[in-house]
């Protein structure tokens, strides 16, 4: 057991973190020129060859800038779909994709090509009319697509299941970006801030709460990188990891942005304090899909009347389970 | 970045469970805990059964009988006796406390004497911290030990010390110099708890039972040789005994809530559940399974830099609270019966006595409070409260 990053996908973070940092709107071409879109695409379509836990840390990192551009649509969504040369597109950064699972398509101003669901498979949409709907959460617009008509097929829906827990676990990732800056900004304002002659932080109305807050940080961490790891390797345990890790993160990331607003006071509830975007960002992952609520009567369902799948076996299949 | 056993790993489980098949005794299995477990022989027997099979102490180094095993076992020994729901050793204060201090800061002497028999329960460890007046504030401690012909008297009074009535031996912080306040001046001593002197009186608790006790010290020898540690350094001496209890409880909780809950849905499919307690399960067991993994992050940073990670300080906040909510949603799943006692209740009052036993969760090994403020101002950085 294992639970660490490699120092490789260590300095993968440090790379998106000084990115992002500098670039804070990036082009879709300058995150393939970095490697950022072929991450787990096979070396011989022009990827890195590498896993999701790789792109978990990207989607981390992406949600702590609210990102906004087709990496959560193309990677997180739609991948598992595309067929080796349209992934070879997307390495080379030539292709950008978004996927209509529900009606509301995300990232639907930037992606490039959009896929629909449709009878028992996943196909390419022709000609169909976009609209780009007005959303809370501006660094993450949803739209709406009307008409057109299926284009190739790309994928059997068999495949659906996979993009379930590859979406829902890269959101829970963003959640836990930008769950994170919100929390080291209500610590960096009750660590200076001061009030009655003391710094705010010494009162614990103020502190405790906070300390809750990296209480659901770090638990939407450890849930969001155990179902990165399971979609990574295909573990059966994948389709509740991700539906306990989007559930948990998504209300987490809302719980601590509400946090850290009470914190700074007037100032966390001003347009100008960027908390109120993290806090919007926090919202629509929420409501995006599945909510808590939904993912937790699956996760009942799944407890109370079905079985929950163990962890994989070992490599030379010495039986492993949980401690439960 | 790899969660399944590794092949050695795993070989470890194996074994182990099959061991835990074989040797728990069936009367045991599933014990609720509490006061009932000091009665009769059983558990020390079954403690004995642990400690000859080489499980106990499994992370000591092996020449004080541990079995120098990485921490990874010490987890997947807490996963797996969960699992079985077999009951601990009965000598949790002295393989999760005083042994650690002893190996830190005893002399070769005390080593020698003390770690093998608390391995094997034949000696049983109690704790004399927490004073009338030194509850959170554990720098209050007044019991004193006045050094006199070459050794100490002790006088004073502890309480909430579990297992005080059955002990052989308690860890005992007491003020040496009474002159001083506060963290300077405070000793640590090792009293034989069998020396005149020293009483033991039950405090009955929330749930009707006495587990823990009062222990009065009136003019006790302790020898100069169960000094632990120097004269005046007995905060310091002490931290290390707090910091194995926090530090390495983590996996024991974890499992422990995950046999709450697993009984929880069991209840739930005996008597059925509502969505709303359906919603409330599964956010029981998301959370339990972000513990899981939190200690498992925690761990792996111990692993690989030697100091555990600092998201592992939750862990006892997070299962405390964790424990009361599980608890009294099984009674608000029992309906009604949840309002009657002991055998007249359904499942043998099992829930009834978790949910009241619980309440003590957030207040025994650290308060909510103080693990709050811990957070707060030792891994996120707050300024001091205090």
């Amino acid at each position: 057991m294992d639970f660490t990053f490699t120092p490789e996908q260590e300095a993968l973070r440090e790379q998106a973190r000084e990115f992002l940092a500098a670039n804070p709107e990036p082009t879709w071409v300058q995150l393939a020129e970095l490697g950022w879109t072929g991450v787990s695409i096979a070396e011989e379509d022009g990827g890195a060859g590498l896993t999701f836990v790789e792109e978990a840390v990207l989607f981390e990192e992406l949600g702590r800038t609210l990102y906004h551009g087709p990496y959560f649509a193309t990677i997180g969504l739609a991948l598992p779909a595309l067929p080796s040369e349209l992934r070879a597109e997307v390495a080379a950064g030539e292709a950008s994709w978004t996927l209509a699972l529900g009606p509301l398509v995300p990232d639907l101003d930037t992606a490039e090509r959009v896929a629909i669901v449709g009878g028992d498979g996943i196909y390419e949409l022709e000609d169909g009319e976009r609209e780009v709907l007005a959303t809370t959460d501006e660094s993450r617009p949803l739209g709406v697509v009307r008409g057109g008509d299926r284009g190739r097929r790309l994928a059997d829906s068999t495949v659906l299941a996979e993009i379930e827990a590859r979406s829902q676990t890269a959101l829970a990732l963003e959640a836990c970006g930008l769950a994170r800056l919100a929390l080291e900004d209500a610590l960096e304002y009750a660590s200076s801030r001061e009030q009655f002659g003391k710094k705010i932080g010494v009162y614990q109305a103020v502190s405790h709460p906070l300390a809750d807050a990296y209480t659901r940080v770090e638990l939407s961490r450890s849930l969001a990188l155990w179902a990165a790891w399971c979609v990574a390797i295909g573990d059966p345990q994948a389709a509740i990891a991700a539906a306990a890790a989007k559930s948990y993160a998504g209300e987490s990331a809302v719980a601590v942005c509400e946090t850290a607003i009470q914190s700074l006071g007037g100032i966390g509830f001003t347009w100008e304090h960027r908390l109120h975007r993290l806090y919007k960002r926090a919202l629509g992952i929420e409501s995006f899909g599945a909510s808590g609520t939904r993912l937790r009567a699956e996760v009942a369902a799944a407890l109370v009347e079905g079985e929950v799948p163990g962890l994989s076996q070992t490599p030379d299949s010495v039986p492993v389970t949980q401690g439960g | 970045m790899d969660l399944r056993d590794t092949l050695e790993e795993a070989a470890f489980r194996a074994e182990l469970r099959a061991w835990l098949e074989e040797n728990l005794p069936a009367g045991l299995q599933g014990h609720r805990g509490g006061a009932t477990r000091f009665e009769g022989p059983e558990m020390r027997e079954w403690s004995r059964a642990l400690y000859a099979a080489g499980y106990i102490g499994l992370t000591w180094p092996e020449e004080y009988g541990g079995g120098g095993a990485p921490y990874t076992h010490q987890a997947i020994f807490l996963e797996e006796m969960a699992r079985a729901e077999a009951p601990p050793h009965i000598g949790v204060i002295g393989i999760g406390m005083a042994g650690p201090t002893i190996i830190a800061h005893g002399t070769d002497e005390q080593k020698g004497r003390y770690l093998a028999p608390l391995l094997s329960a034949e000696e049983i460890w109690c704790q004399g911290f927490s004073e009338p007046g030194a509850g959170s504030d554990l720098a209050g401690v007044r019991t004193s030990a006045r050094q006199e012909n070459g050794h100490f008297v002790v006088s004073g009074q502890k309480v909430w010390s579990s297992f005080a009535h059955i002990a052989d031996f308690c860890i005992l912080l007491t003020r040496s110099d009474p002159e001083s306040t506060r963290h300077a001046g405070l000793t640590y001593l090792i009293v034989d708890m069998h020396a005149p002197g020293v009483e033991v009186r039950g405090l009955r608790q929330i749930t009707g039972e006495a587990e823990f006790n009062e222990i009065f010290f009136d003019d006790v020898h302790v020898p100069a040789e169960n000094l632990l540690g120097d004269v005046g350094s007995g905060w310091q001496v002490a931290m290390t005994t707090l910091l194995h209890e926090r530090g390495t409880l983590g996996f024991a909780l974890q499992a422990t809530l995950e046999v709450q809950i697993r009984k929880l849905i069991a209840l739930a499919q005996d008597r059925g559940a509502n969505q709303l307690q359906r919603d409330r399960i599964a956010r029981e067991w998301i959370e339990m399974q972000g513990l899981r993994y939190t200690n498992y992050r925690s761990l792996s940073a111990l692993m690989k830099t030697g100091t555990p990670g600092p998201e592992g300080s939750i862990s006892k906040l997070v299962w405390s609270e964790a424990n009361q909510r599980v608890t009294k949603l099984a009674l608000e799943i029992l309906g009604p019966d949840a309002a009657l006692g002991d055998e007249n209740a359904p499942y043998g009052g099992y829930w009834q006595y978790q949910q009241l036993r619980s309440r003590g969760n957030t207040i025994e090994a650290g308060t909510s409070e103080v693990l709050r403020n811990i957070v707060a101002e030792r891994v996120l950085g707050l300024p001091y409260s205090r």
